[in-house]
């Protein structure tokens, strides 16, 4: 499975699950590791992470800053409440845009798979109020940036 | 239906990217199953298969017309909660898809500098 799984729990969590071609080490340094975390962590295409925090130990702090490089951008804040490298990281976080999001609890863990690394996400899904205001910001771009690179390959004009 | 089974059930519909095509361009207006086939280079019945997974979804209508059956987007299809996970199933793949090549890049330069 190299796909994205997305699933919900119920009406309070999403799950996320991935396999990724590398031990859990490596997978787990790609997600604390700051230097690391601003290559990938960018949502849609055209997002740079200028700022990357992460204190990297239990109580230590997180924030990320995201811009698209025209003038808008949205940041995060959070803490790490509990590592067990290589395996676990819980920690909790919220959107800035700019009022504070509700928290999300998030547990991330990495369990080896063959050669590669099992990912699973467990996070809190956001009340209504707080999904409308993330779909009001420009990071709420990912359903469009994959209608426009449809638009690329079938020649398709999608009304927005 | 219970909210997470319906919901299960859109995110599964909306998990293939031949799916999301067939609702990008029903976006645009109703279209027949031979419309829809054409861009994608799939066979009719293939595509019927996509259009019945998006009907029981509630994703789509499809109506009869003579021997055809076009299909349109379903009035208020995708709730605010299927958009929200839309927008993060969108914005994680992208993640993800970099989170891979950056890990076959450190895997590589291990492989030159043991």
């Amino acid at each position: 499975m190299s796909e994205l799984l997305l699933t919900t729990e119920g009406e309070t969590h999403i799950i996320v699950k991935r396999r990724f071609e590398a031990s859990p080490e490596v997978v787990y340094r790609a997600h604390m590791d700051p230097e690391l975390i601003q290559q990938w962590c960018l949502g849609p295409e055209g997002w740079t992470m200028p700022v990357c925090v992460n204190e990297g130990k239990p109580g230590g702090k997180i924030r990320y800053e995201w811009s698209n490089g025209e003038g808008a951008g949205f940041f995060l804040t959070g803490e790490i409440l509990e590592l067990d490298p290589p395996h676990r990281i819980v920690h909790v976080e919220r959107m800035h845009m700019p009022d504070p999001t509700p928290d999300n609890h998030v547990v991330t863990t990495f369990l080896a798979d063959g050669s590669g690394t099992l990912m699973t996400m467990r996070m809190s899904l956001p009340d209504a109020q707080t999904r409308k205001a993330m779909l009001a910001t420009g990071m709420a771009r990912g359903m469009e940036a994959s209608y426009a690179r449809l638009e690329r390959v079938s020649g398709w004009k999608v009304a927005s | 239906m219970k909210l997470d089974e319906s919901l299960d059930r859109t995110l599964t519909a909306l998990a293939d990217p031949t799916r999301r095509g067939i609702l990008a361009r029903l976006a645009l207006g109703e279209a027949t199953v031979s419309e829809l086939a054409k861009p994608f280079e799939i066979s009719q019945p293939a595509v019927s298969r996509h259009i019945r997974v998006l009907s029981e979804a509630g994703l789509i209508v499809q109506r009869v017309a003579g021997t055809k059956r076009p299909c349109r987007l379903a009035p208020g299809a995708l709730s605010e909660l299927d958009e929200y996970l839309e927008m993060l199933r969108g914005a994680l793949t992208h993640n993800y898809r970099r989170l891979d090549q950056l890990l076959a890049k450190q895997a590589k330069g291990k492989d030159r500098n043991p």
